[in-house]
């Protein structure tokens, strides 16, 4: 007989804790991009990109950490091109982002078959290991839950704190909330609108690679073919239906990545189909933009923005 | 209807290529494959080898050709199916949705109305395909019709409910005995008959020319693909002369989400004769890259799909014959939409040669 204690407990919630961060990560990224009026449904290429980078740097040095930043590095670069392509050259925002995906699938599938010469997956390299919170760890129940994760997992709430911090709290943010809101007022009153432009997406690529480099330097330490799995297409549906907030996103993500949780543990239950789990989020997304939970409206019409 | 929604619906437009459209194609295709060729340098193999042995693979004999106009076939739908929407101003990303669902309503027709003859049985099936692609794309025209959703986001996350919402009814309702995640086998009567055997091509591919005829005419010599071609190209004026842009997004919405359903009908009935648990490897997201290839024209979609449908049938061939991983193909695809996503950018390196 199976109890609800059975799926719903401790293992759930650090799983869903761990399922979340590169959602969580990825989302933020995906707001970056639209709070300066650029979509980035490209999300899931930079996210792939950025796992396989990472893994080639730290199956090249032994060092994780170095993986970390070469997967951070390369999320900023893919979507430096999305930029060039959309900003400069004012091409279709939907279009790029999907010749990124599909680019993404190609080159990483190609190059894990160059370098390990097996079309699956690459050889297991050093990731990053778990930590375990002194005190924190022993609290019962608690403990279980967030007392030993990855050190990007704990990065996770400082990096959404951070996000918020900029956006709101600094003159940069200024920039770049006016640039996604008003970019003809935001010129005139002296910002450089393309410049901005260009951070905003760049930054948002760095933090989706970070969730990239989660999945394949701390969740698995591998990278297998298309690992991200429709990952940066959840984080888009996370950071609609977190507003565009920061804490929003944030707790988007989570409820997102429990809802992954909970379909993985019910497949080794089969109480529940795991496949109506899994279209929760997107049904929630859909909801919140017809406005049917509360409306959510972009920051931005998206539309190209020229210099008058 | 809001200022912001017609902003929304006439954004989208504004990217079209104008002018010396082929040619810019063609050059964005070369360019990709210049770039795919540097990458095969790079790693070790020859470009000239990997190429012609696609080609040859793809287009080489019989039953290269059946192979590549049967990989052609479904992404010959759905990017009809985005285009139909495009042309109303309309950015419908959720072809594999629409695709998926019309799969799974032709299967299950295709089962259940077992004993009919094939002259009914074969246009119920693909019927049920195209009503049931149709409901997916009116549920996203209504969702901006009436509540502002943007139909980017709508479409997409609507082809991810419909891959987990089929790959339920197969794994549970209509799940054939056996360990495989996949419905019964269609009846003779529901099958579309094979046309070049050994290869894999069926008669869809007849359908499937057909509608690329249709699609051209509708856009073309209807009062109704004026109208959204009118919608598209700027829907306040479209309004302000009595064309009732509600009306149109609807309208337009069901009939692409019906092409791309009918596509997902003729797949499983013309080659996988049933609905196996991930049978698709992206037909509907290949839509939107294929119709943008092709210029967002209905003959140009052909072109491209077939294309596209070379790489996936030429690239087994040339994997198997040079070693080549066969991702190539795929990295291939991928920069040829990125060269495509951006006319200005090609015009620009042009330009500066001069």
């Amino acid at each position: 007989m199976v109890t609800v204690t059975d799926f719903i407990n401790a293992g759930l919630l650090a799983a869903g804790i761990r399922l979340a961060t590169p959602i969580v990560y990825a989302a933020l990224g995906g707001m970056f991009s639209e709070r300066v009026g650029i979509v980035h449904i490209g999300l899931e290429g930079v996210m792939l990109t950025s796992s396989f980078a990472g893994v080639v740097a730290s199956y090249y040095t032994g060092n994780p950490w170095i993986g970390i930043i070469v997967a951070v590095l390369t999320g900023g670069l893919i979507s430096f091109v999305h930029a060039v392509l959309t900003i400069k050259y004012v091409g279709d925002q939907i279009v790029s982002g999907t010749g990124l995906n599909i680019l993404a699938l190609g080159f990483t599938s190609y190059m894990t078959q160059i370098i390990w010469g097996n079309r699956g997956a690459s050889d297991s390299v050093q990731g990053i290991a778990d930590i375990a919170l002194p005190i924190i760890k022993d609290i019962p129940f608690i403990g279980k839950v967030i007392g030993t994760h990855s050190p990007l997992v704990y990065l996770m709430p400082f990096v959404t704190y951070a996000c918020y911090y900029v956006l709101f709290k600094t003159p940069f943010g200024l920039r770049v909330r006016a640039v996604g809101e008003h970019p003809t007022a935001a010129e005139t009153a002296g910002v450089d609108v393309i410049k901005t432009k260009y951070i905003g997406v760049i930054l948002g690529g760095m933090l989706a690679g970070l969730g990239g480099a989660f999945l394949s330097l701390s969740h698995l330490n591998l990278f297998t073919r298309g690992m991200t799995g429709g990952r940066g297409f959840i984080a888009m549906a996370a950071m609609i239906f977190g507003k565009w907030m920061p804490f929003g996103v944030f707790a988007s993500g989570l409820l997102f990545g429990l809802a992954d949780a909970l379909q993985i543990r019910l497949q080794s239950l089969g109480i529940l189909p795991p496949q109506i789990i899994l279209t929760i989020p997107y049904l929630l997304t859909i909801a919140i933009l017809a406005g049917f939970v509360g409306k959510a409206k972009a920051p931005s019409d998206y539309k190209p923005y020229k210099k008058e | 209807m809001s200022e912001e929604v017609k902003n929304n619906i006439g954004r989208e437009t504004d990217s079209v290529v104008t002018g010396d459209k082929v040619v810019f194609q063609v050059i964005a295709i070369v360019i990709a494959f210049v770039v795919g060729a540097l990458v095969l340098l790079v790693t070790g193999y020859s470009p000239i080898d990997a190429y012609v042995s696609m080609a040859l693979g793809a287009f080489g004999d019989i039953f290269g050709i059946g192979q590549t106009l049967t990989q052609a076939t479904p992404i010959i739908f759905t990017s009809l199916a985005f285009l139909v929407a495009y042309k109303a101003g309309l950015f419908n990303i959720g072809g594999e949705g629409q695709f998926l669902m019309g799969a799974i309503a032709a299967t299950v027709t295709g089962i259940y109305l077992e004993g009919l003859p094939g002259i009914i049985h074969i246009p119920l099936t693909m019927l049920a395909g195209m009503i049931m692609g149709g409901l997916w794309g009116l549920v996203p025209a209504l969702l901006k019709s009436r509540f502002d959703a943007h139909e980017v986001i709508t479409t997409m996350m609507l082809s991810y409910v419909a891959q987990y919402f089929t790959s339920y009814l197969v794994n549970y309702p209509f799940k054939a005995p056996g360990w495989v995640s996949q419905t019964e086998r269609l009846p003779v009567s529901a099958e579309l008959a094979r046309i070049l055997p050994p290869t894999q091509l069926s008669s869809g591919i007849i359908v499937a020319l057909a509608l690329v005829g249709l699609v051209w005419f509708l856009l073309n010599k209807t009062v109704l693909g004026f109208e959204l071609r009118a919608i598209g190209f700027n829907p306040t004026a479209a309004e302000n002369s009595g064309i009732k842009i509600d009306r149109g997004i609807i309208l337009s919405l069901v009939l692409s989400g019906a092409i791309a359903g009918l596509g997902g009908a003729v797949e499983i009935m013309g080659t996988h004769k049933r609905f196996i648990d991930g049978f698709s490897p992206g037909y509907g997201w290949d839509g939107l890259a294929v119709a943008l290839v092709g210029g967002l024209d209905p003959f140009g979609s052909l072109l491209a799909s077939i294309l596209f449908g070379a790489l996936r049938s030429g690239g087994m061939i040339m994997a198997r014959a040079t070693g080549v991983p066969l991702d190539i193909n795929i990295l291939l695809q991928g920069l040829v939409i990125l060269f495509v996503a951006a006319p200005a950018a090609i015009r620009g390196v042009f330009r500066r040669k001069d």
